[in-house]
């Protein structure tokens, strides 16, 4: 028997490790993701002031705090049982869908944008940001640079940092908006609109028109049927801010629909010895391993999930380039992970569409940004869509609002079981006979990359390659092979 | 000349001071023409043995950020340490422990219980949890770095010479600093770089509606008030820990009417940040006998979060876990 171990993978908080095992025949038998990362974030929440909570749990994750703030702040309102007012709720929803625009965005160009703009076969050394502006050329690209500045800029405007929001209270947020904010935002989400379309036009001009990448897209390789877990709104089309959760089966049947306050009841977590990440999975099917399939409690999250979960799109550019994919690929729900580069435009496209309808609805200019809370706190728990999926707060307190116990469900969690997929079946498909295809590390790394996995952050590509490295191991522990990037 | 040579790395860090680091926009293409970065695991190939491959003392500045909470930290640090001609701490968690440091209120079993074992959702009869080694397919062995019985900031780790402050740094104080150590011009061991040496009150837009000598009859917690965002919020009874942070963030919290939180740290005479401000809120409390002060201080039910939020584990106490070993 032999190991494989490729490490560190990305970077997962630290760095990942994936280790192969394979049988005497040289064969995959099992695929290891390690996830050397704990800090206890739901232990040292007890004996916080709740309120507190909206600026300690964006601490998780700097790359998505403003998720974290939202769920945060959400979860207070449902503690305090206060209903922010409406202006409230949409400056809210606006801040978060610049947020997944921004994000989003970062990701489709920086990240995954040297896989498919530059092209999965291109040279190493051009598979980086800057073969990405080669290939849009330089006025795009300092668009895509200038674009996040202003996005980021505006968030600072209204949330106070970007880095880290303050402005979520429960009841609403801590200030009305500045004449300048409000006029700010019309203007860059008529942007954010024109960028977002552009960027579809790009996918489909780079990508789609491709037949070998459409080849890529479907390959059995990156292929995997498990249930989808999103938030819908009351017609069943997905909403980042608010709604119920919804979760469709590997066929596309509705397999449940809840209320936040219900999520104990449907999901539940993991542990494995080998790794600190929990694997989050559905209660009443029961977690029965690393298989997919509708008898396999194993869910997914994040862009494509959650358009498998939802019934289209709320915006009318957002929907039809929902439509497109869907017809393209075949129907619902489609289970190529690597659609979710896909799925990831199409939210652009949604969350600029979102962001522009906010941005000019009178609301966002009222001084009625705050309701008092005057019940006494108890249980909250709050939802939101993070770039990466569905997030989860559940915090519990004394009568004076001091944590007593909380509980987080973060979205790269409700992946990893199918991360861990994922690297099995791409192990199967390249490694035989003992036989090692150097072709892995692409595999490994593009199906890593098309999660997004929280923390690898747009900025990893910046010189270019995620760093991977596969070490060969006999039973003996010698090293037989090194395959290596550089 | 050769560039000078940078290495930037993350502990038990959030991400947040890479995304600051980013954040830098256009400016990063200058640090990139200044500079050789010769190790970033966030943005570059992660080549651990290259960097223990360079000579001792051959790289020109470290920037770490995060605490240390991982073995494997530990021991990157000390690598890093043994490289460097500067050790810089990046960022509040690495400064003095930051937001996870409050980790260190509980044990690591404690820790460990609730994640693993307690939490609502979790599943898990047999008890089992993370172990540093698991023997996995009967012969293979795989291993996890150690979760330390606490955290610590890098200063207790390895020696420090300078401290870039915030949660995170924002562009600008990260620019100030490179700015400082590009000159030549070496501040003493041990200073903080990028931001003011006054307190944040100083740059505070609302510093003229704050009276000479601020006096609180009762302390207000944030989600009890609708503050009025053109006044000095110590005087609306908020904890701000303005008086006592050191600015140079550009009082961010507070224009969105929000209390600083103290994310920038003490000014420099200062020991331990958490005593400061508590000590200063007590002093501005407008009563005499002690039950009147304690009524009017005893809204904070969590002196640790609100006064020790970045700087327990470089703070006198440390932690609960201490005191309890010792």
């Amino acid at each position: 028997m032999k190991e494989v171990v490729i490490n560190p993978i990305t970077r997962l908080e630290g760095h990942g490790k994936i280790v192969i095992v394979l049988d005497d025949a040289g064969n995959c038998v099992k695929g290891y993701l390690q996830i050397p990362e704990l800090r206890g974030f739901e232990k040292f929440a007890v004996g916080r002031h709740a309120e507190d909570m909206p600026q300690i749990t964006p601490r998780i994750c700097g790359v998505c705090p403003t998720a974290h703030h939202m769920a945060s702040t959400k979860t207070l309102d449902d503690l305090y049982k206060v209903e922010p007012p409406e202006p409230a709720k949409k400056i809210r929803e606006m801040v978060y869908n610049i947020f997944m625009f921004e994000d989003h965005a970062l990701h489709f160009y920086i990240l995954a944008g040297p896989d498919f703009i530059v092209g999965p076969k291109a040279p190493k050394e051009e598979r980086n940001v800057v073969g990405v502006i080669k290939k849009v050329g330089v006025e795009v690209g300092l668009r895509v640079i200038q674009t996040r500045k202003k996005l980021r800029k505006l968030i600072e405007m209204i949330a106070g940092k970007i880095v880290h929001p303050v402005f979520g209270l429960p009841g609403g947020i801590s200030r009305p908006l500045t004449e300048e904010a409000v006029e700010t935002a019309k203007k860059v989400s008529d942007e954010a609109v024109d960028f977002a379309l552009f960027t579809y036009k790009v996918f489909k001009d780079v990508v789609l028109s491709n037949k070998e990448y459409v080849d890529l897209i479907t390959s059995n390789a990156y292929t995997h049927q498990t249930y989808y877990m999103g938030l819908v709104d009351n017609k069943n089309r997905v909403n980042f801010y608010d709604g119920k959760i919804r979760i469709v089966s590997p066929r596309g049947v509705e397999y449940a629909k809840f209320d936040a306050h219900n999520y104990l009841e449907y999901i539940a977590e993991h542990v494995e010895p080998w790794t600190y990440i929990k694997f989050p999975y559905l209660r009443k099917i029961g977690w029965k391993g690393f298989i997919d399939g509708e008898d396999s409690g194993i869910m997914s999250v994040a862009p494509l999930a959650r358009l498998n979960a939802a019934d289209g799109m709320a915006t009318p550019k957002a929907q039809e380039a929902y439509e497109e994919m869907y017809e393209t690929l075949g129907g619902k729900p489609v289970h190529h992970t690597l659609a979710n580069h896909w799925a990831r435009v199409i939210e652009i496209i949604y969350a600029a569409e979102r962001f522009r309808e906010l941005a000019y609805d009178p609301d966002i200019a009222s001084k009625n940004i705050r309701n008092l809370p005057t019940a006494t706190p108890d249980v909250g728990i709050g939802v939101v869509e993070a770039p990466r999926g569905t997030l989860i707060h559940h915090y519990e307190t004394d009568e004076n609002g001091v944590i007593k116990k909380a509980n987080l469900l973060v979205a790269t969690q409700h992946n990893a079981a199918r991360i861990a997929l994922s690297i099995d079946k791409a192990a199967r498909s390249l490694i035989r006979n003992g036989e090692i295809n150097e072709g892995l590390l692409n595999m490994v790394e593009m199906a890593f990359r098309a999660y997004d996995p929280c923390h690898a952050c747009g900025t990893h590509s910046l010189p270019g390659n995620m760093p991977l490295k596969i070490y060969i191991y006999n039973t003996e522990g010698q090293l037989l092979k090194t395959i290596d990037r550089t | 000349m050769d560039k000078p040579k940078i290495a930037l790395y993350w502990c038990a860090s959030c991400g947040g001071c890479e995304e600051a680091v980013v954040d830098l926009a256009e400016k990063i293409l200058d640090v990139v023409n200044l500079v050789d970065i010769v190790f970033w695991p966030v943005a570059m190939d992660y080549k651990i043995e290259d960097v223990e491959k360079l000579p001792d003392g051959s790289i020109t500045a470290s920037f770490i950020n995060g605490g240390i909470r991982l073995s494997e930290h530990e021991h990157v640090v000390k690598l890093l340490r043994r490289k460097s001609k500067l050790v810089i701490a990046y960022g509040a968690c690495s400064a003095w422990g930051g937001v996870p440091g409050l980790a260190n209120l509980y044990s690591r079993e404690e820790i460990m219980r609730y994640v693993y074992h307690e939490a609502p959702t979790v599943e898990n009869p047999e008890k089992i949890r993370p172990e540093l080694k698991t023997k996995v397919e009967e012969k293979i062995t795989l291993e996890l770095p150690e979760f330390l019985p606490r955290l610590l900031p890098l200063d207790l780790v390895v020696d420090v010479d300078y401290y870039i402050p915030g949660c995170p740094p924002t562009p600008d104080v990260t620019w100030k600093a490179i700015e400082t150590l590009l000159s030549g011009n070496l501040p003493p061991k041990g200073s903080v770089l990028g931001a003011l040496d006054k307190s944040l009150c100083y740059e505070c837009p609302l510093n003229d509606t704050k009276p000479e000598k601020v006096l609180i009859k009762e302390v207000k917690r944030p989600h009890e008030v609708i503050a009025d965002p053109s006044k000095c919020l110590l005087t609306q009874g908020l904890v701000c820990l303005g008086p006592v942070t050191r600015g140079g963030c550009g009082a961010l919290c507070i224009k969105a009417a929000m209390p600083c939180t103290g994310c920038f740290g003490p000014l420099d005479e200062v020991i331990d940040y958490g005593g400061k401000a508590i000590s200063y809120f007590a002093s501005i409390v407008d009563y005499t006998s002690e039950e009147e002060i304690e009524k009017a201080l005893g809204k904070i039910l969590d002196p640790m979060g609100v006064f020790y939020r970045y700087s327990l584990p470089a703070s006198r106490l440390r932690g609960k876990i201490m005191l309890v070993e010792r």
